[in-house]
């Protein structure tokens, strides 16, 4: 039985995604075919893609041109990267190098992006010598950059010259006023502008930026951190704004702010958003536009598959003794590429064929409405429920409902954290697992423990490893039924107890 | 006359490309500042380019080893809430540098 799946993700339907089609004014009908067609292979932009293709970041860029409360420039940026990180700086010469060895070494690599660890378009000479390198070495591998937006409208030429077709804008905020609680600084024109003046040049030069990379056909992806009490509620407008100009996905992430890492915000005790609030404020900019739903927040060295990080393995040493044979990787990247691109138009095929049915629930005969459920869901990939709850790094979390299932997001177990000594007790790790579920009323996974299993309970989330090895949508679907035969979706949901 | 960078300074490079007496230059442990070249920017801008893009406070210094930037003027954390962080940082040092 396939269900309907409602996926964010530009590829899940193989031209447009459920929320953006239909109407008239839809944004994605004016992106060129054969640059959608790009977004589809991207990991980072296709829930679909990333399972099976590989991106790594450079840091390249050290230097930054503004200053944003959630970031301690001691530090990466922490949005585009992670906070209380530092990566170890390369040259566009390392850059290059090491790049050409991961894709050596990794034949899923597919794209190379600069997003830090300050702003790519604070260090053009550096950043654009990467780029130039790598078009001439490994022309199949796609570029992305990320920025705050400041340096973006002098820079776009340059971008589109080096065939970047990817560029992200971090917006968060179109007010000056919003603006001048997020940034208390910028660097403009040979002088420091603070306050609510810096605020008012940034977003102009953002908005003028992301209009000049549409009018060049550029893809312009949206990045937002969600503060609460700062920019949450204005942060729809941001995405209507956004969308309107021509942005094909709204990226919007939680505020990161620990007291340990010395921002503004961590040490003046600005909250994060719950993992609840996030999914709010996504479902809410979703009625504007794409939501971007699987993003990591991988850092600016990050190495891999989404999710995972070889970087550690790609040491300065190892890249600077290695041989590279360009054509022979180059070789195995096209065949694996083909590969892919065959497994996910079948897999495109077989869903588009297959009609949805809901038959549990239809059968049910059911006359009121029936609540929408979200359940979390621990799985390693491949579309099945095959982990074992202590052993999930994230859980995928799905909302069911009579129209059928959906996507909304991941939630990670391990946020900014490597787990052992750096995590606190054993105790502690699984309160938090818990606290990431909250708002889901079930999880499902291969086997649970003993303990786990009375937490989740006591937290009012019913644990479930009825499903072990089955679809994911399948199993969701299954269960929401069961639940609505058991007469438990027709009222609201039961309050939560406090993990 | 010349500025000079302590070692608060990150290696960001942001201060490099901006000097007009290319007095800047990248060191170890971190970058330096020509002192015979140095010229606090005098008749080519407004104010010293290092010190207007520098993010971190007290990292350039005058003669007199006064900072451009002093604490809490570039990231707004007020001075009580930088004193209590500076005291928690020996304990989280390690535990931040190892996630």
């Amino acid at each position: 039985m396939e269900l309907p799946v409602f996926n964010d993700s530009a590829a899940s339907s193989g031209g447009c995604s459920s929320h953006s089609c239909g109407s008239t004014a839809d944004q994605l009908n004016q992106i060129p075919d054969e640059i959608l067609q790009k977004v589809f292979n991207h990991p980072c932009y296709s829930e679909d893609a990333h399972h099976h293709f590989a991106r790594m970041h450079v840091a390249v860029a050290p230097a930054c041109n503004i200053q944003c409360n959630y970031c301690n420039r001691k530090y990466d940026c922490a949005n585009e990267s992670r906070p209380g990180v530092v990566s170890e700086l390369l040259t566009p010469d390392q850059a290059v190098k090491k790049t050409l060895v991961v894709a050596s070494e990794i034949p899923q690599m597919s794209v190379l992006g600069i997003a830090g660890p300050g702003d790519p378009l604070a260090n053009p000479e550096r950043t654009f010598a990467t780029f130039q390198m790598l078009s001439e070495f490994a022309p199949d591998i796609k570029l992305c950059v990320s920025t705050n937006g400041l340096m973006l409208p002098q820079s776009v030429d340059e971008i589109a010259k080096h065939n970047i077709d990817h560029v992200t804008i971090t917006i968060n905020c179109v007010d000056p006023d919003v603006g001048a609680q997020i940034y208390p600084w910028i660097f403009w024109e040979n002088r420091r502008i603070k306050g609510r003046e810096a605020a008012e040049i940034l977003i102009a030069q953002q908005q003028k930026g992301l209009e000049a990379c549409i009018a060049k056909g550029i893809l312009v992806k949206v990045n937002s951190v969600m503060i609460p009490g700062v920019n949450d509620e204005h942060l729809k407008e941001v995405s209507r704004v956004v969308k309107s100009k021509g942005a094909f996905l709204h990226n919007v992430m939680p505020l990161i702010a620990e007291a340990e890492h010395g921002t503004y915000y961590g040490l003046t005790g600005q909250r994060s958003p719950t993992q609840d609030e996030l999914q709010a404020l996504q479902d809410a900019c979703a009625g504007d536009m794409n939501m971007m739903r699987h993003c990591r927040q991988c850092r600016a060295d990050a190495v891999g598959l989404l999710g995972e990080d070889r970087g550690s393995e790609f040491t300065l040493d190892k890249i600077a003794e290695y041989e590279l044979d360009l054509e022979g990787a180059a070789a195995r990247r096209a065949e694996v590429r083909d590969r892919i691109a065959a497994e996910l138009e079948e897999k495109r095929q077989s869903k588009a064929t297959q009609a949805p049915k809901l038959v549990a629930i239809e059968g049910l005969g059911a006359r009121e409405a029936l609540r929408p459920v979200k359940m979390a869901v621990a799985t390693s990939g491949g579309g099945v429920i095959n982990q074992h709850f202590g052993h999930a790094k994230e859980f995928l979390v799905y909302e069911a409902s009579e129209g059928g299932v959906r996507f909304l997001g991941h939630r990670k177990t391990d946020l900014y954290c490597s787990g052992g000594d750096t995590c606190g007790d054993a105790d502690t790790t699984l309160q938090q697992t818990v606290k990431t579920l909250e708002g889901c009323e079930v999880v499902l996974c291969s086997k649970i423990g003993y303990e786990p299993w009375g937490m989740l309970e006591e937290a009012g989330i019913a644990p479930n490893g009825e499903h072990a090895m089955e679809p994911i949508e399948d199993a969701v679907m299954a269960v929401y039924a069961e639940m609505a035969a058991a007469g438990k979706l027709a009222s609201p949901a039961p309050a939560q107890a406090a993990a | 006359m010349a500025l000079e960078i302590n070692d608060l300074c990150v290696n960001c490079w942001a201060c490099e490309p901006l000097c007009p007496n290319k007095a800047i230059f990248a060191a170890s442990p971190h970058f330096e500042i020509d002192p015979d070249k140095c010229t606090e920017c005098l008749g080519d801008h407004a104010a010293p380019q290092c010190a207007e893009i520098c993010p971190i406070e007290g990292a350039i210094v005058d003669e007199l080893g006064d900072a451009l930037n002093p604490p809490g003027s570039l990231t707004g954390i007020p001075l009580q809430l930088l004193a209590e962080a500076a005291g928690a940082q020996a304990g989280t040092a390690a535990k931040v540098s190892s996630s």
